[in-house]
């Protein structure tokens, strides 16, 4: 009882650290996202699912401007940022990168020691705390600490799929961005390096706000507080991908709002 | 029905046979083996050559001493050691950043655009150019402005066979740098420059210097550009307490074109000897480069 009313209240005072509403994204002429509105609420795990081509890695690389990389990029609506809108006029991409990181599909470490990969943030920020300490902080977090302290000056891409993963995410964390997009980042994983990558996950949520995007419905059951489903809609000739339904994770697996949803996540989906 | 059970035929011999397929296979194996072999006789036989008719000649004196004149006897290249290092030296200063800025520009600033085109067909076609040609554009360009032959005209004649060879050395090294690499230094919140500063070139780092490397060798062991851009010198680049870049300057090539000509054995002996000398530059140039082109990570 007393638990519950915690998770209420706890419930009650969380807020969207980002508010995203995106009308319209394009590739070129291909409309690939269209009408989604995704909330991101602070130290909550939001999953992104739905069917190959559904445009959920797109939504995700939009929040943080990655996709400003992509020739014929084009975006519609804005990403609001505690309060700032990501693509609002004057805004750099880097600076946005540095508050929101990326986590990504393939496990993508530089062919640098292991310390100088999770430092990499922290010099690039000139950093000028100790940044010994704070790479060890990143990798305890990580939960890749005891496995490497050492082996430091190991390269990076010496490690498993696994700890390679991992050491990304201290990459990512070690600068103390505010929020975590993950991309698949256990599709390249085996089931063992899978489940602490999501157990890190759930630790990793009490201090950043994490988005999500999973093929795996069991590992969005498993993680996430809130979930997205996506769609492809093939009436128009092309495929545009939109958000379907958003809500808790209990009640999008257990009680979806719209047929959609419940053919795909019973298995009944073309 | 397919009928899955052992059949009463005897079974086929396994056993390998010089007939047909097998034949032609050996023999094409024993083809590729054979030419393999001829391949690398040049090299040994090169180096046999010059280690038996050079080798007895190479002391100290031979390296410090200045080139016999006529009948003289004794005498040495040093002052053609240093001219081929200096001019090497300054093709290497003009033609290493212009050559890795060009790449970088080729292979990741915009690989698709007109002038990446244009630069990389110019490049392209510069690896084949004469190496006559080059010392025609540097007598041209240096000799003729300056009013005389020197280190730096013959240092920018191999500079323009460098060039090349650098520039699409480092392109493909920096290409091969993976995406997801410059994927995750934007991510970490990268501004172009920083990707390409601290990742793109460190990882593509050690593939550059490959490039880098034989290109240098071979600017070392060239003689035709030299020949009217730095000409020859039988005096040292620095005497009576001066420098003397911008006169006529000696390297090892050229010495072993003038003295492999000349009627003296004396001379015939030093030119074997300066053969043994550069060929042994090049190849550590080459073990070097092949030493720091291994990946440190």
């Amino acid at each position: 009882m007393n638990a519950n009313t915690q998770l209420a209240a706890g419930a009650a005072a969380t807020a969207a650290v980002m508010d995203c509403k995106l009308d319209k994204i394009f590739y070129g002429n291909f409309m690939a996202v269209r009408d989604s509105h995704v909330p991101i609420e602070k130290n909550r795990i939001t999953g992104f699912i739905g069917p190959s081509g559904c445009g959920k890695s797109t939504v995700l690389r939009s929040l943080n401007r990655m996709n400003d990389l992509v020739d014929g990029f084009r975006f519609e609506g804005h990403v609001h940022f505690l309060g700032q809108d990501v693509y609002g006029k004057g805004v750099d991409p880097v600076v946005v990168r540095r508050y929101i990181g990326m986590v990504f599909q393939q496990p993508n470490p530089f062919s640098m020691s292991i310390f100088d990969n999770v430092a990499f943030g922290l010099r690039l920020n000139r950093y000028k705390g100790d940044i010994g300490d704070r790479v060890k902080a990143a990798l305890q977090g990580a939960a890749l600490w005891d496995e490497v302290k050492d082996k430091l000056k190991v390269s990076g891409l010496a490690l498993s799929g696994g700890q390679q993963q991992r050491l990304c995410i201290a990459r990512a964390i070690a600068t103390e961005p505010e929020v975590l997009l993950m991309d698949e980042p256990c599709s390249a994983l085996d089931p063992i390096a899978t489940r602490r990558v999501e157990e890190l996950m759930v630790e990793l949520k009490g201090k950043y706000t994490i988005a999500l995007v999973t093929h795996n419905m069991q590992q969005a059951t498993r993680v996430a507080d809130t979930t997205a489903f996506f769609s492809v809609d093939i009436s128009a000739g092309t495929r545009t991908g939109y958000l379907v339904e958003l809500g808790p994770t209990e009640q999008i697996f257990g009680n979806p709002r719209e047929k959609l949803t419940r053919d795909y996540i019973s298995g009944q989906f073309s | 029905m397919r009928n899955l059970s052992v059949s009463d035929q005897p079974a086929p011999s396994l056993q390998r046979t010089l007939a047909g397929r097998s034949l032609r296979s050996a023999l094409l194996s024993g083809l590729a083996w054979a030419c393999a072999l001829i391949a690398s006789v040049p090299l040994f036989s090169v180096l046999y050559m010059l280690i038996t008719r050079g080798g007895s000649r190479l002391s100290w004196e031979v390296l410090s001493e200045l080139p016999p004149a006529g009948f003289e006897m004794g005498g040495g290249f040093g002052n053609a050691l240093v001219g081929t290092f200096v001019m090497v030296g300054i093709a290497a200063l003009i033609a290493i950043p212009v050559g890795i800025l060009a790449g970088i520009f080729l292979a990741v600033l915009g690989p698709g655009s007109k002038l990446a085109t244009m630069a990389r067909f110019a490049a392209k076609t510069l690896t084949g150019l004469p190496s006559i040609l080059a010392g025609v554009f540097a007598y041209a360009l240096v000799v003729l402005t300056t009013g005389s032959y020197s280190a730096p005209a013959g240092g920018v004649a191999l500079a323009v066979l460098m060039v090349p060879i650098v520039v699409l050395t480092a392109e493909e090294a920096l290409k091969m740098v993976p995406k997801v690499m410059k994927d995750a230094a934007y991510g970490m919140g990268c501004t172009r420059t920083q990707v390409i500063w601290k990742i793109v070139l460190p990882t593509g780092m050690p593939a550059v210097l490959t490039g880098v490397m034989l290109a240098v060798a071979r600017a070392a062991g060239e003689t035709a550009p030299l020949l009217f851009t730095a000409l020859f010198s039988n005096y040292w680049l620095y005497q009576d307490g001066s420098l003397e870049l911008m006169g006529p300057t000696a390297s090892l090539a050229v010495l072993i074109y003038n003295f492999s000509g000349m009627p003296f054995d004396n001379q015939i002996e030093l030119a074997w000897a300066a053969s043994l000398v550069l060929v042994m530059i090049v190849l550590v140039i080459n073990i070097v480069s092949r030493i720091i082109g291994r990946p440190r990570f």
